[in-house]
């Protein structure tokens, strides 16, 4: 693949390894304050289509608001102030014109605690369908199964669709969730360490469902772990203190990191 | 830079200021505190239960179904016969549209001010505490308010205008109580169901509503016991009136004003009738919690956390 180096504002070399139209998703120059402390310095990444890209970093480093700055949901939190700006596709995602609720419909996202609607199982994946256009009852059946099953959760859930979401486990609630994400057909799916709070085994099953969906989907996910990202990365995005250290394609990343950090970070210095 | 001590030095100095667990002075404490704990609890529940014993004994004593069937007419404070069916019917109209009145404007208030304003946390504080603040003033401000907007509005003594005075007077109460349930919504699942691309309108609707249900009705409960419970308020604004109210136009005398007349009765039965209507206005007040009750048992289930 033919890579070009940009020079970052800091110096920093960020390899931009992205033909037009490969990549989907390029952060110009964000910065991010909360009050007085500078959360995201100076990032530059460009996050390619149909991928599985992972954001990787030791805890406070700034990945999960780097995520949420991508889908805008810095506008729930007060005090913070943002410059620079995120592309998804050609559309700015800060700006006054920018509609803000068609482009989060493009993106999905799973939080690290899943939260269903307080609703039943059914209406948790139908809320998502409905959100978009009219559906009969047979095609709001039929989706809702083809999602259910989608995440593995169908054989589970099949009998007790009209219970209450909550009523499930955490790593069911969590496979809903991913469920209820892909109802609003998104072209991205974000995620922030959407393991992290389950059990291994249902761990495994949303590791091993990521994988797959990054054929069809853009995948960005937040992780402090290691090892899941070398199981299923396709790139990496190595995050330190606030900045964008190296982002690479996973095998080179992991096998021959350039920067001092990195290096550190995967001999285990940080953890 | 402190030096640095061993783990089980740390423990032997922790272990050496260590009280017997519940002995002497410690134990002293929690038996005192515990029993002004019962105490306290003991004469709360006790002087709760001979009010409501009381009520329930003088008033079942002096009950009469011609009470619940008759409108008070020319003589009820005169002992001459005659119910207080027009004060009940018309406290019910009053404190329904009322507390109905303010659920609406209170619940887009706390809406706007949990969905819309969530960044804005100085406006946020300000409001809050100005609310906190009206909610402690005491209700016959509230009359004379409601008076002089009856006066500059041109409209008489009656029914619509105590709606809207006790609408004002429970507005606090409301938009407070529902507030403080839609703060604890998680912040995760407004971000999880704006992330699918929902309005904030939808959000507030069709997530907001259903997470808050139980304290919803709570709030209503809340305000709706003040509504019907206050006789001040509506003092200067109601006027008064011996028959059921038929229009917003009309004249009407709530139960806590029929109360207060009938005590300051010069007959001694009609005295005794108070007991009466305070048996009444108890029973309407079990009715409404119970039925709320029942309401928001049945949407409990779906909450989240
Ligand atoms: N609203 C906020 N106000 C102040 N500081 C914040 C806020 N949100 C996050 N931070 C700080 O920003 C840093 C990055 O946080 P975060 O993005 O959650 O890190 P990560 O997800 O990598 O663990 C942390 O030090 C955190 O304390
Ligand atoms: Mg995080």
């Amino acid at each position: 693949m033919e890579s070009n180096m940009n020079q970052g504002k800091e110096g920093r070399n960020i390899e931009r390894p992205f033909a037009e139209g490969e990549s989907i998703i390029r952060v110009d120059g964000l910065n991010l304050h909360a009050g007085k402390t500078h959360i995201l310095k100076n990032i530059n990444v460009e996050i390619p289509k149909n991928k599985l890209t992972v954001i990787l970093g030791p805890s406070g480093c700034g990945k999960t608001t780097l995520l949420k700055c991508m889908n805008r949901l810095t506008d729930l939190t007060p005090d913070i102030k943002v410059s620079g700006n995120i592309y998804i596709g050609e559309q700015p995602v800060f700006g006054s014109k920018t509609d803000i609720v068609a482009l989060r419909r493009k993106m999905g996202l799973l939080s690290q605690r899943p939260f269903p609607l307080p609703m039943n199982i059914y209406n948790n994946i139908a809320y998502g369908l409905k959100l978009r256009g009219k559906y009969t009852r047979a095609e709001l059946n039929e989706l809702v199964e083809y999602y259910l099953r989608q995440v593995n959760l169908w054989d589970e859930v099949k009998d007790r669709l009209r219970s209450p979401a909550v009523r499930l486990s955490i790593g069911q609630q969590q496979r809903l969730c991913l469920a209820r994400g892909l109802a609003v057909n998104p072209d991205i799916i974000l995620a922030d360490e959407p393991t992290s709070a389950l059990d291994p085994v249902s761990s495994e099953a949303i590791e091993k469902q990521f994988a797959a969906l990054s054929k069809d989907y853009t995948l960005v996910m937040v992780t402090h772990v290691l090892r899941q990202a070398r199981r299923i990365a396709d790139y990496v995005i190595f995050m330190y203190l606030g900045e964008v250290i190296e982002m690479r394609p996973a095998q080179e990343f992991f096998d021959d990191p350039r920067e001092e950090q990195t290096k550190k970070y995967l001999a285990g210095a940080f953890n | 830079m402190m030096e640095e001590k061993k783990l089980s030095d740390i423990r032997a100095m922790v272990k050496s200021h260590e009280r017997p667990a519940r002995t002497g002075r410690k134990l002293g404490e929690e038996v005192f505190f515990r029993s002004l704990m019962n105490i306290a609890s003991v004469l709360i529940v006790g002087v709760m239960g001979i009010i409501l014993l009381s009520i329930f004994y003088k008033g079942v004593s002096t009950f009469s179904w011609s009470m619940l069937l008759e409108d008070m007419g020319s003589g009820f404070y005169l002992n001459r016969g005659g119910g207080i069916k027009n004060a009940i019917i018309g406290s019910l109209y009053l404190s329904l549209s009322a507390t109905l009145l303010a659920l609406l404007v209170g619940l887009a208030c706390a809406l706007c001010m949990n969905v819309y304003l969530v960044r804005h946390r100085r406006i946020l504080n300000a409001a809050r505490f100005l609310l906190d603040l009206i909610w402690g003033v005491p209700s016959i401000i509230y009359g004379a308010f409601g008076f002089s907007l009856m006066v500059f509005f041109g409209i008489k003594t009656s029914l619509l205008a105590g709606i809207i005075t006790v609408t004002l007077f429970i507005l606090p109460i409301m938009i407070r109580a529902i507030d403080e349930v839609m703060k604890t919504v998680p912040a995760g699942l407004s971000e999880s169901v704006l992330s699918m691309g929902s309005t904030r309108s939808e959000l507030s609707y069709k997530v907001y509503l259903r997470q808050c249900f139980p304290g919803i009705v709570t709030a209503v409960l809340l305000a709706f016991g003040r509504a019907i419970g206050d006789a001040a308020s509506v003092l200067y604004v109601t006027g008064e009136s011996a028959r059921t109210p038929t229009s917003l136009m009309d004249n009407v005398t709530t139960l806590p004003v029929a109360i207060y007349n009938q005590i300051n009765s010069p007959h001694a039965a009609t005295q005794d009738k108070a007991y009466a209507s305070a048996f009444i206005l108890t029973l309407v007040i079990l009715a409404i919690s119970l039925l709320s009750r029942y309401i928001s048992k049945r949407y409990q289930k779906y909450r989240i956390y």
